[in-house]
């Protein structure tokens, strides 16, 4: 029993988030093997990678059809390895990348495959969400290839410790289908959103530029990440990279702070697993008022400017 | 050139779904049931796309039950201009889907295919990039802008970084974020015209493929709810509450 992990990294630097797949990883009773594939920086990638504790091998495939992460490619050469070398469960944390490119994998098997593992019981039993996170189901795979995707939030983060060998592997099969023209990156000068420890993240009720300055001056004081709702999303507030939801991003920081947004389920299920979640709303009822640990009742115009100078004045 | 356009009946997103009382399932079967909602800015762009001249023809496709009927009505009214149910009984998943559409495409030779991302009652995302491998073709994934172009499309998606434009050789597989256009408001004369428009059946079988479901579903429940919050009533309470109670500022 051998699991294949796809790494994700950018920049030569591996993705903190392929140290939660490879945690899901290990609790399938299998080996792990990670694998590192994309342009040249992937060997830096690999060198990283092959420091993470639990990982048996690592396997780097630099190769230019690989470089533009495009789904086509990617998708091949993994199907290729997974028949090669007979991995019984091929996962990779779930990202934008990975729900483009894993399904054309389990397509190519022949296999059905899993989204959003949030709890792998054992080798065979999984949970997943259903209808926007209203519900946690409960599956048995028995495909010959276990293929998933598995949400970071619901896996810690392997640490370093491990001395795996690192394989170079030629480059392979890589259909070329879609080009890829351009890639406009948001560089918020803020830490990532999945990654951060505070997330400060607002709604419609932001109304125009003046309650974004108010949001973004929260951030930047407890340098926190900056999230959005599709409404604010909608109404030209905040990029849509900001996007938390079940649809979007799913975070689960120790603080979100969330305000002038409702709390509608596909928001909630982006976030409810945050540790300590604040409301800030002018209507009581709102779903989030609910759901949150502390909830405050007022104006954002009014809450926002007070909260921070005695954020700033306790500390 | 043909555009195929692939909608999925979902339980109404605005409905609290239900769980069976033995926790087998989901209570779907007296839910009110819609058009799963990425498939409308699918739909909408397919028929841009023929409103455009782009596409000579668009063609609604749905598998499932016969009450799938519903969704390819609405479609229709949308401006599609034929649809096919592909009639099947019980659970299907995503890939059972990909090959029935796959069959589908193989007859119909449509030059774009467009789904929406994912579906709100699986949520899983899957159908379209198994429907592209299935078929050998290029895809773009969670489009929140498309063009036509010679012999291509041209696709924004919205990924976790930003956003990325690729270029996808046709035929090609194509999903739809939310954020792919405002569908148009149906009006009643259209519904009225969606009627007489065709609306073939056919039986999964028939197509030949097998889609018999691979996984076993053993139980859902209600996930934990977080315990109960309390009500500060200033912001200098809450700051202190952040500070001294939950140790996180
Ligand atoms: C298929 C589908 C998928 C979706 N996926 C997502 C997703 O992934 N993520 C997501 O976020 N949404 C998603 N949505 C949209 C979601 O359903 C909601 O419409 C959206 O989250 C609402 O955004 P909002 O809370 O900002 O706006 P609203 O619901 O309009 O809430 C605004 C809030 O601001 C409050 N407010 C107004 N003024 C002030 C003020 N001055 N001070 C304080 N509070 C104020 C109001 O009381 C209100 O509660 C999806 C929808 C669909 C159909
Ligand atoms: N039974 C179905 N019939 C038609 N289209 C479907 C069906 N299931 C899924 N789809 C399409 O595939 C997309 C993604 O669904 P899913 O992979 O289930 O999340 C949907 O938005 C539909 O466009």
């Amino acid at each position: 029993m051998t699991a294949l992990v796809i790494a994700e990294h950018r920049g030569g630097q591996l993705a903190a988030s392929a140290r939660r797949a490879v945690s899901a990883a290990r609790r399938l009773d299998a080996a792990v093997e990670l694998l590192v594939i994309g342009g040249e920086e992937a060997a830096a990638a690999a060198e990283a990678a092959a420091a993470v504790e639990g990982v048996e091998r690592v396997l780097c495939c630099a190769g230019e059809a690989y470089a533009a992460q495009l789904a086509e490619p990617l998708a091949a050469r993994v199907a290729e390895l997974a028949e090669q070398r007979g991995y019984t469960a091929v996962l990779a944390a779930a990202s934008s990348l990975a729900k483009d490119f894993l399904p054309r994998v389990a397509a190519a098997l022949d296999v059905a495959m899993l989204s959003d593992v949030t709890a792998i019981e054992d080798a065979e039993t999984f949970q997943r969400p259903l209808y926007g996170g209203s519900v946690i189901a409960r599956l048995r795979c028995r495909e010959p290839v276990r293929v998933m995707t598995v949400r970071g939030t619901a896996f810690p983060g392997a640490s370093d410790g491990g001395e795996a060998p690192v394989e170079r592997l030629e480059p392979g099969a890589a259909p070329a289908l879609s080009r890829l023209l351009e890639e406009r990156l948001s560089d918020s000068g803020r830490p990532e959103l999945t990654a951060a420890r505070v997330v400060v993240a607002g709604g419609r009720g932001l109304r125009d530029e003046a309650g974004v300055r108010e949001l973004e001056a929260l951030a930047d004081q407890l340098g926190a990440a900056i999230g959005a709702t599709r409404g604010a999303v909608d109404d030209g507030l905040l990029p849509s990279d900001a996007q938390v939801g079940l649809t979007a991003k799913v975070v689960a920081p120790e603080l979100y702070i969330a305000v002038g947004l409702s709390g509608a389920i596909y928001h909630v299920s982006g976030m409810k697993d945050s540790r300590v979640v604040v409301a800030i709303n002018t209507d009581e009822e709102a779903p989030i008022m609910q759901l949150a640990d502390y909830a405050l009742a007022a104006d954002l115009f009014e809450a926002l400017p007070r909260l921070r100078r005695a954020l700033a004045a306790d500390s | 050139m043909k555009v195929l356009v692939a909608v999925k009946r979902v339980v109404d997103d605005n409905v609290r779904v239900r769980l069976k009382g033995d926790g087998s399932g989901v209570e779907t079967a007296h839910a009110k049931k819609a058009m799963n909602p990425f498939d409308e800015p699918a739909v909408e762009a397919a028929v841009r796309l023929r409103e455009a001249g782009v596409a000579e023809e668009v063609v609604a496709v749905s598998v499932g039950e016969p009450g799938c009927e519903e969704v390819l009505r609405t479609a229709l009214a949308f401006g599609a201009d034929r649809a096919q149910l592909i009639e099947a009984e019980g659970e299907l998943e995503p890939l059972g889907v990909s090959k029935a559409l796959a069959a589908v495409a193989e007859r119909e030779a449509p030059g774009l295919i467009l789904l929406g991302q994912q579906a709100t009652d699986d949520d899983a995302a899957q159908t379209g990039p198994m429907l592209a491998a299935r078929l050998g073709w290029g895809q773009a994934t969670f489009a929140c802008a498309l063009e036509a172009g010679e012999g291509e499309v041209r696709v924004t998606r919205e990924v976790d970084g930003g956003k990325r434009d690729v270029a996808v050789p046709l035929p090609a597989v194509v999903t739809a974020d939310l954020a792919l256009n405002e569908p148009r408001y149906v009006k009643l004369p259209s519904i009225m015209k969606a009627k007489k428009k065709p609306l073939e059946r056919q039986a999964l079988e028939a197509l030949g493929v097998d889609a018999a479901p691979r996984l076993d579903l053993l139980e859902v429940s209600e996930p934990p709810a977080r315990p109960p919050g309390v009500r500060v009533d200033s912001a200098e309470a809450l700051a202190e509450r952040l500070r001294n109670e939950a140790q996180v500022c």
